[in-house]
């Protein structure tokens, strides 16, 4: 194995020195270096417009949509306000009324709360990190078309009175038994988005990785970025065991797989725990980048850096473990045992400690600092008022006894609005009045924003703060009427009164949002005077990003640097030019974010929107039990993202191309493999979300094992072990084919390398042939046992299938060229996903192979 | 403003309806009210602290303050005061866990939560077999009853406020929960978990007796149903025979012996109609019969609304008479 060859390692002076960065910009050379790069970067016009995919344009849509997603959701919640405003009211049938709160919970969580983080963090990000652009913007564009068109399908299943009626837990078995398309809406629909959301997450971790500005070490980051990896890696780990359920649900829906039917040996219990292993996970992926938020504004209000940085980091990274050892606390009355109780409200408290450390590190840069009050920081003292009241109200909550009481009352439907009116909306709003300059160019209404502020925290606590007592009083949660004479009577009236002027409030907010702006001045270009690098931005906008990459040597560079801003404008930094015409971005190291690649980055297309209508089909057919017309979209999505990686992605560059100049004396390289590549994290952080649903399947078998008496049940068939046995051997031989592959081809023996690749997915299809053999003794609609083990064999299937296509892609791109010895990334990612196949289908040969054996005590 | 509303909330109890958590009437709840004023007065406090202190730093004294100080505040504020907070709160809190779970020592009941009523027996401390009486729980005071919870079709939680906590109910599993009132009275409790169309509506009286009153119930309830006392309620025994209600609702000492829907034998003498959906009055059996679905949307029962109104008083004059 020779090393990577050094005439492409990164050469030339880093860091650069004082002399370098002094010396002026010919004038003359500028102007054209400024043209090439804004020729590079300009945006499409008319109605190729929607086929943009720079961060800006895409995070714009991404938030408004969002956003108009939270009003729809509203609405929904007016309408509940209204009918609950007197008892025994028959404004909305008790259907009508379920669909409703389902919806609203639904949207907000899957179609506000979680895109709207990431529609802001592509927006801000990579104005934060000095970089030109996400590392994919492509698949940012995806991201964002699937999740418009899944949220528009899921909320406007309402409009033809199809929405779901389950709640958004979607306990079964109540959501199993459901009739009509309600259901497959919600899971369907919105494991589409988690799929989006997922993909976006890896996008937002591998930037903060890999696109930092040179110098930016990771203890110089800002803040918001390291509450983006916390974050992304959250919903890495969150999300997938939800999908993982979502699967086994729509296995039980579509072919009666009977996971959680207590009839057939299913478990209703296994559905919440991995719900809720999502679900805790999912507050604190909610909460987290608001607080994020915060820890941009409030340095900037108190004119000083942020007091207690690494306390902050370690803060944020601790209440991102514990949220996953906290979800039992949503299920304090199933009957679960004393001592599961008392261990989940420990660590439930213990949250506390992480999250005050972050308040407090707020409270202790302010008083440091000289503060200076500002229309954002008006949100934040809101923000603060609200959050600790829901949080004084989760301490209590976290002790079971207490929760025995209140639990599924409105006192929860209080503490949940609290925590996240407090803990998101309140500092998003900071948010959007702090960055509208950076993203605008134009500055928001003071005025409007303090009516909207005043009515939105007046209506907020008029409408919630009683339900505390609405719920003491004994009033459950989700009930669609109530009788007179219980004491609600008045306590939801004002509720519903107050609950109108929070809309107003918005109707205030969005009007200042969308309301013509042409005739106001432009922003001035820090408007706050803060110290960070997204504050560097063009006024009047240019669709560069930043105009030169800067060197970073401080966590406020603004402050810190008087020279920065003029020398990034003379472009006297990094990239200060587009001499092939292409967009390009800066890839660096992920500790040191030492200069490693030049990184071509793609520009616009149609063929996201293509790849997201085609991926839509084949989650939303489905839903009406089309399977052929979803097998069809799934086949024509995967092309669709095939032809886009063949034509776009790691493509070796021209020989005279490999090394080219990035500005102040350094020559970097434009192609890159394995670890030093971005493509290489993407793949492997996505893996790792894969590996958990995986996990999440498995834990299922067990889960069944230990809960269930009959588990498997007496006479019950099993897998069959030679097929097993064929699949464990056939899918160990192509990973060491796909290996073999992948040295022949390093070592430039292309012919054997091509043959191996060919061999694998040979070997691969052996795989699944074995594994369709062992589960052909299975009935899986019969129990549980046989559903659990074909759902298992079904999931390595479906990954098999893309590990072989994954190596008919590298066959085909060693034959055509764009596979060399040295040019290999597709390789070396497909690579990284045969690592983990392998040993996910060595777990499941092992688990129909051997468990039988184990639990029956003998021969299976 | 919040923490003058919650000041203001234990004084507010006084207006506490019959599902209140607020006005116990049992050992299990009155640990639980207690618990809640000591946590929510100093949740008032930590409040007013917190924002308090945020106000003085932006508005008051906006100044810059020495950094040690800054940073005095955050590791004192932020570790080691939440510490000793939660570490209290945690020792007390738990420590109601053994007793809120305790072990029944006299009546035993077994629930189970239907499409959307409570199906009840109880069960005698002689062994003989299980007294049925549906939609109303039944309480001796001063004793810890112990409930067997379980589910026919989807989860529903059984819940009493004023007497304690509550306990999901789970199709094939039993979970159990234990209470002991202390107060005799009517209470009211509900389904906690959202069970379908019609959960707002399943509700029942919890019905708190002295044990003595008790005993002399459950000895009525085991016996058969009367027979009609009145012509009008003969009559009704007559529809009720010929529309086939038999089917689903048992009526015991008669030929009705279904067992899908709620049994009949002593409806008359409930304290509510439709699991806590109406009162008991004639009227309110006439409407329940003819209107059924309006009451309770999706329910199974289908409304006998064909049935003349003389027929449906008839019927209701029966069924109320089932004492």
């Amino acid at each position: 194995m020779t090393k990577e060859p050094s005439d492409t390692a990164p050469r030339g002076p880093f860091p650069p020195e004082e002399a370098m960065l002094a010396e002026p910009v010919p004038p003359e050379l500028d102007a054209a270096r400024t043209a090439r790069l804004r020729a590079a970067w300009k945006a499409p016009t008319g109605w190729r417009y929607w086929s943009a995919v720079n961060n800006t344009e895409v995070g714009k849509w991404y938030s408004l949509t969002a956003l108009f997603f939270m009003l729809c959701a509203g609405v929904m919640a007016l309408i509940i306000r209204l009918q609950l405003a007197v008892p025994e009211n028959e404004l909305v049938s008790s259907d009508r009324f379920s669909q409703l709160f389902t919806l609203h919970g639904s949207a907000m969580m899957f179609l506000f709360a979680v895109p709207m983080f990431e529609a802001i963090s592509i927006l801000i990000l990579p104005g934060m990190l000095g970089a030109r652009d996400m590392p994919f913007p492509r698949l940012s564009a995806f991201g964002y078309w699937c999740f418009l068109i899944g949220g528009v399908f899921v909320i406007g299943s309402i409009l033809f009175d199809a929405a779901p009626t389950s709640g958004w837990f979607m306990y079964p078995p109540l959501a199993t038994q459901a009739e009509g398309p309600g259901s497959d809406i919600w899971l369907l629909g919105l494991s589409f988005i988690e799929v989006a959301s997922i993909a976006a997450a890896v996008e937002l971790i591998v930037g903060t990785l890999k696109c930092r500005p040179p110098g930016m070490r990771v203890n110089l980051m800002p803040l918001y970025a390291w509450y983006v990896m916390v974050v992304g890696g959250m919903i890495l780990f969150a999300f997938p065991p939800l999908i993982a359920g979502d699967f086994l649900f729509e296995l039980e829906r579509s072919f009666d797989w009977p996971f959680f039917d207590p009839t057939r040996g299913g478990d209703p219990m296994l559905w919440q725990h991995l719900f809720w292993i999502f679900g805790h996970p999912e507050v604190y992926i909610i909460f987290l980048p608001s607080i994020a938020i915060a820890a941009m504004i409030i340095p900037t209000a108190a004119r000083r850096p942020i007091v207690g940085y690494s306390w902050i980091v370690l803060s944020a990274v601790g209440t991102g473990f514990l949220s996953f050892g906290l979800w039992v606390h949503h299920m304090f009355t199933t009957g679960l045992p004393n001592i599961s109780l008392g261990f989940f409200s420990a660590a439930s408290e213990a949250v506390v400690i992480p999250t005050g450390v972050q308040l407090f590190a707020f409270l202790a840069t302010l008083m440091a600092g000289r503060v200076k009050m500002s229309l954002p920081m008006l949100w934040i003292a809101g923000a603060l008022a609200i959050f600790t009241t829901g949080g004084l109200t989760g301490l209590m909550l976290a002790i079971a006894p207490f929760d025995f009481q209140v639990h599924d009352t409105y006192f929860v439907v209080a503490h949940l609005h609290y925590t996240l009116f407090g803990g998101m909306i309140f500092p998003v709003m900071a948010g959007v009045y702090y960055f509208y300059p950076f993203i605008a160019k134009k500055l928001l209404s003071e005025r409007l924003g303090r009516w909207a502020f005043w009515l939105i925290f007046t209506g907020f606590n008029v409408t919630f703060l009683p339900m505390h007592l609405t719920g003491l009083l004994g009033m459950p949660r989700r009930v669609y009427t109530y009788p007179t004479g219980l004491g609600w009577d008045g306590l939801n009236l004002v509720s519903s009164l107050a609950a109108f002027v929070i809309a107003a409030g918005f109707a205030v907010f969005v009007w200042d949002l969308v309301r013509p702006k042409g005739g106001q001045p432009l922003a001035p270009r820090n408007p706050w005077d803060a110290g960070t690098l997204e504050w560097t931005h063009d006024v009047p906008e240019e669709t560069w990003g930043v105009r030169s990459i800067p060197h970073v040597t401080s966590r406020y560079p603004l402050w810190d640097d008087p020279a920065l801003l003029a020398r990034i404008d003379a472009g006297r930094y990094y990239l200060p030019d587009a001499e092939t015409g292409r967009r390009e971005t800066l890839i660096t190291s992920v500790i040191d974010a030492e200069p490693m690649q030049i990184q071509r980055v793609t520009g616009p297309s149609w063929i996201p929107h293509v790849a997201a209508g085609f991926t839509g089909g084949a989650f939303i057919f489905p839903t009406f039990h089309l399977y052929w017309p979803a097998i069809l979209c799934g086949i024509c999505a995967v092309s669709a993202i095939l032809w886009w990686l063949w034509r776009d992605t790691a493509r070796p560059p021209a020989p005279e191309d490999e090394m080219r100049d990035a500005g102040l004396g350094l020559r970097l390289p434009t192609y890159a493999a394995g670890p030093s590549s971005a493509g290489w994290w993407a793949m492997w952080i996505t893996m790792f979300g894969d590996a958990t649903a995986f996990s999440s399947v498995i834990f299922g078998f067990f889960f069944y094992w230990t809960a269930q008496p009959d588990f498997p049940p007496p006479g019950a068939a099993h897998a069959d072990g030679t097929g097993t046995a064929l699949a464990a051997l056939a899918f160990a031989a192509a990973w060491g084919l796909a290996r073999a592959a992948q040295r022949l081809n390093r070592g430039g023996r292309r012919e054997p390398a091509r043959l191996a690749l060919g061999a694998g997915a040979v070997a691969a299809a052996a795989g699944i042939g074995g594994l369709l053999l062992a589960v052909a003794p299975l009935s899986p609609s019969s129990h549980v046992y046989p559903a659990i083990l074909c759902a298992i064999a079904v999931w390595i299937i479906a990954h098999a299938g893309l590990g072989i296509v994954m190596l008919l892609y590298c066959l085909a791109g060693s034959l055509a060229g764009k596979l060399t010895p040295r040019h290999d990334a597709d390789l070396q990612n497909v690579m990284l996903f045969w690592h983990f196949l392998a040993a996910s289908a060595l777990v499941a040969c092992a688990v129909l192979g051997l468990a039988p054996g184990l639990m029956t005590g003998g021969a299976p | 403003m919040t923490a003058l509303a919650c000041a203001a909330l234990p004084w507010l109890a006084g207006c506490a309806g019959r599902q209140s958590a607020l006005a116990p009437a049992g050992e299990d709840a009155a640990a639980l009210h207690t618990l809640f004023i000591v946590m929510l007065a100093g949740a008032v406090v930590l409040f007013v602290l917190m924002n308090g202190l945020f106000f003085y730093l932006t508005r008051i004294n906006p100044v810059a303050l020495p950094l040690r100080h800054a940073r005095l505040l955050m590791a004192v504020g932020g570790i080691l005061f939440p510490t000793i907070v939660v570490g209290t709160l945690l020792v007390w809190g738990l420590s109601l866990l053994p007793d809120q779970r305790r072990p029944g020592d006299g009546l035993r009941l077994h629930v189970t939560g239907e499409q959307w009523w409570w199906r009840v027996e109880y069960q005698p401390a002689d062994g003989g077999p299980p007294v049925v009486s549906p939609n109303e729980i039944r309480l001796p005071a001063g004793q810890r009853a112990e409930l067997a919870l379980t589910s026919s079709h989807v989860i529903h939680s059984l819940w009493i406020p004023a007497l304690g906590g509550k306990m999901d109910m789970f199709p094939g599993r039993e979970t159990v929960m234990s209470l002991r009132p202390t107060e005799p009275g009517s209470y009211r409790g509900q389904c906690a978990e959202f069970c379908g169309a019609s959960h707002a509506w399943m509700a029942f009286e919890a019905v708190v007796m002295e044990p003595a009153a008790f005993e002399a119930w459950l000895a009525a309830e085991a016996r058969d149903a009367r027979a009609p006392a009145t012509p009008e309620a003969r009559r009704g025994a007559d529809i009720f025979a010929r529309e086939g209600c038999g089917a689903c609702h048992a009526v015991r000492g008669t030929d009705a012996q279904g067992s899908l829907g709620p049994d009949l034998t002593h409806v008359g003498s409930r304290q509510s109609l439709g699991a806590g959906r109406l009162g008991t009055g004639l009227e309110d059996f006439a409407t329940w019969i003819a209107h059924v679905d309006a009451l309770k949307p999706e329910v199974e029962m289908p409304a006998y609304d064909h049935l003349s109104e003389p027929e449906r008083r008839a019927l209701a004059a029966y069924l109320k008479g089932l004492e």
